[in-house]
């Protein structure tokens, strides 16, 4: 456990060293900002809810998290620093963690950092501060679904660009397969069972529930394997490598 | 410390290392030879647990890498080839987590940190941060990190590759200090190394050994090796080759050059051993013959004439 600790904050460390992170934080709550006002029309709506903040975090974080995660291996592989992690004496298992655990993390500090709005909601009206804290754990499992995608694509590669475009791809598959708008026009071309078959796969369902102020086991126990199961094929992607 | 048994890696179809066996103890400071892509750091690389054997078992203090690798990897130090670190720590920083990922925490990290620093003459870029170093410290980075723990077993891919001589001379003096209480294996193509630093030299080729012996015992294996070289002025060559061909001894004379007033000539021993014969004979022949000897010189060997002759350069033609 301490030497996941340790992997953790030598990851943090990387991240704050560099200007990377104020420039993603920066640009992560201009961004939601942005959306939430601006498109999500927060004042307009005259609602004492943050909908117009969460709806638009899968599309957010469709980029900024592939961003965060895209160095986690291939940074080592390029710069040769894998062999010396991969010879102290811990197992790849917990610097898999360490470093997946640093970005979830620092993306954590990011939605954290959107508190003001939830400040304003309650200074203009009388929201429902349960269903935002769903959603903000719903937001959480979102980025560490993300994040643990970008990992194992991260894994493939020594190219950063690759391991972003990657995961996105993945990641936008895992939105648009259960987004209403692209399930209905697929309806009309595949079998009704197969369309429900892939939208299963689908982050938006789970969003969704969240959003709505549910925490449903099913849609963590869903997150929980969107989590766990790159992170395991990282692991394997690695031990490959070496084989 | 240190036991290798049938090692073998393939790669695909390609076959990397090759039933390699050998084994290594406290006080030993063992090199590493061979041309590119012999196998060095595959099997370097199979010792310190980074990619699994093909077959075989590396055993480190008792501890089969492949079954106990976080122990096995607990007493080794290792500095990969090129000296790898991260780029957005400073010196201290990342020695400091390397420390730490060994267990070594609060008064006595501090401690280790200093005295690796001291030991690979870092004082000067403590704090600086590591891409903004030059070849020579970020190589000495790597070094410090790999003995940060003071461990027993030390391996280096080409510890001194892009040093400069000032600097190649301090980390074999440094590897020379610390074999007196480690077991140390470290690669290298540079010949010289072998010689001034260790106490044993495997010799690796197309990821097979095709020599293990001491570096006199290597030296040894040379044709030249034991053969003496005298050089004579005012004297016709076909005149020393005749006088030195009457010389029991000797299996062969050769004439290195012929250069009026000079003539120096090479003298084979008929059998090893005999060498001390050699000598006193010439010197009878060249004083019955009333020669000008400007200088007799017995050959010792040389390593890279033995490299050369037991491995197979991708250069020489087959």
């Amino acid at each position: 456990m301490k030497s996941i600790w340790t992997i953790t904050k030598r990851e943090l460390g990387g991240y704050f060293n560099s200007p990377v992170a104020y420039v993603f934080l920066v640009i992560f709550l201009l961004m939601t900002a942005a959306f939430t006002f601006l498109i999500g029309q927060f004042m307009d709506r005259n609602q004492a809810t943050l909908q117009p903040f969460f709806m638009w975090h899968p599309w957010i974080y469709l980029f900024l998290v592939p961003a965060v995660g895209m160095r986690l291996w291939s940074e080592e592989r390029r710069q040769g620093t894998m062999e010396l992690l991969l010879t102290l004496p811990i197992s790849l298992w917990h610097c898999i963690i360490g470093k997946f655990l640093a970005s979830w993390i620092f993306l954590t500090l990011a939605l954290v950092m959107t508190f003001p709005i939830w400040i304003t909601v309650n200074y203009l009206g009388d929201p429902d501060n349960s269903v935002i804290v769903a959603s903000y754990i719903g937001s959480f499992f979102l980025a560490g679904a993300y994040l643990s995608i970008t990992s194992m694509t991260s894994a493939f590669t020594r190219n950063q660009v690759i391991s972003f475009i990657l995961s996105v791809v993945i990641c936008l598959f895992l939105v648009l397969c259960g987004w209403p708008p692209v399930t209905d026009v697929v309806e009309t071309l595949a079998p009704r069972s197969v369309v429900e078959f892939v939208a299963a796969f689908s982050v938006m369902p789970g969003i969704e529930q969240f959003n709505n102020g549910q925490i449903d086991s099913r849609a963590v126990i869903y997150f929980l394997s969107v989590i766990g199961f790159p992170l395991f094929a990282t692991n394997v992607v690695i031990r490959g490598l070496r084989a | 410390m240190i036991k290798v048994e049938n090692l073998s890696k393939s790669f695909g179809p390609k076959n990397a290392v090759n039933d390699v066996s050998f084994s290594l103890e406290r006080g030993e400071i063992l090199g590493f030879l061979g041309p590119n892509g012999a196998g060095k750091s595959t099997t370097m690389r199979m010792i310190t647990g980074y990619i699994p054997p093909t077959a075989g078992v590396v055993k480190v203090g008792g501890n089969d890498v492949t079954q106990n690798p976080i122990e096995a990897k607990r007493l080794m130090g290792y500095l990969p080839e090129s000296a790898p670190l991260y780029t957005d720590m400073t010196v201290e920083g990342f020695l400091g987590f390397c420390a730490e990922v060994r267990g070594i925490k609060g008064a006595d990290k501090a401690k280790a940190i200093d005295r690796a620093i001291d030991m690979c003459f870092l004082k000067s870029v403590r704090h600086q941060s590591v891409d903004t170093l030059s070849k020579g410290f970020r190589h000495r980075t790597g070094f410090a990190q790999a003995i940060i723990h003071d461990p027993d077993i030390l391996v280096m891919d080409e510890p001194t590759d892009g040093l400069d001589p000032n600097q190649k001379h301090e980390v074999r003096s440094l590897i020379r200090r610390m074999g007196q209480s480690k077991a140390i294996i470290f690669s290298t193509h540079i010949l010289e190394e072998v010689e001034a630093a260790c106490t044993r030299a495997i010799i690796i080729d197309q990821g097979k050994i095709v020599a293990n012996g001491t570096p006199d015992e290597l030296k040894a294996k040379s044709e030249l090796a034991n053969s003496y070289v005298v050089s004579i002025n005012g004297t016709e060559s076909s005149a020393v080759r005749d006088g030195l061909g009457t010389v029991i001894q000797s299996a062969k004379v050769t004439i290195v050059t012929d250069k009026a007033p000079t003539v120096v000539a090479r003298v084979f021993p008929k059998k090893a051993g005999a060498d001390g014969e050699l000598g006193q004979a010439i010197f009878a022949v060249a004083a019955q013959n009333n020669w000008k000897v400007n200088e007799i010189k017995k050959e010792e060997g040389r390593l890279d004439d033995v490299f050369r002759n037991i491995t197979l350069s991708d250069t020489k033609p087959q």
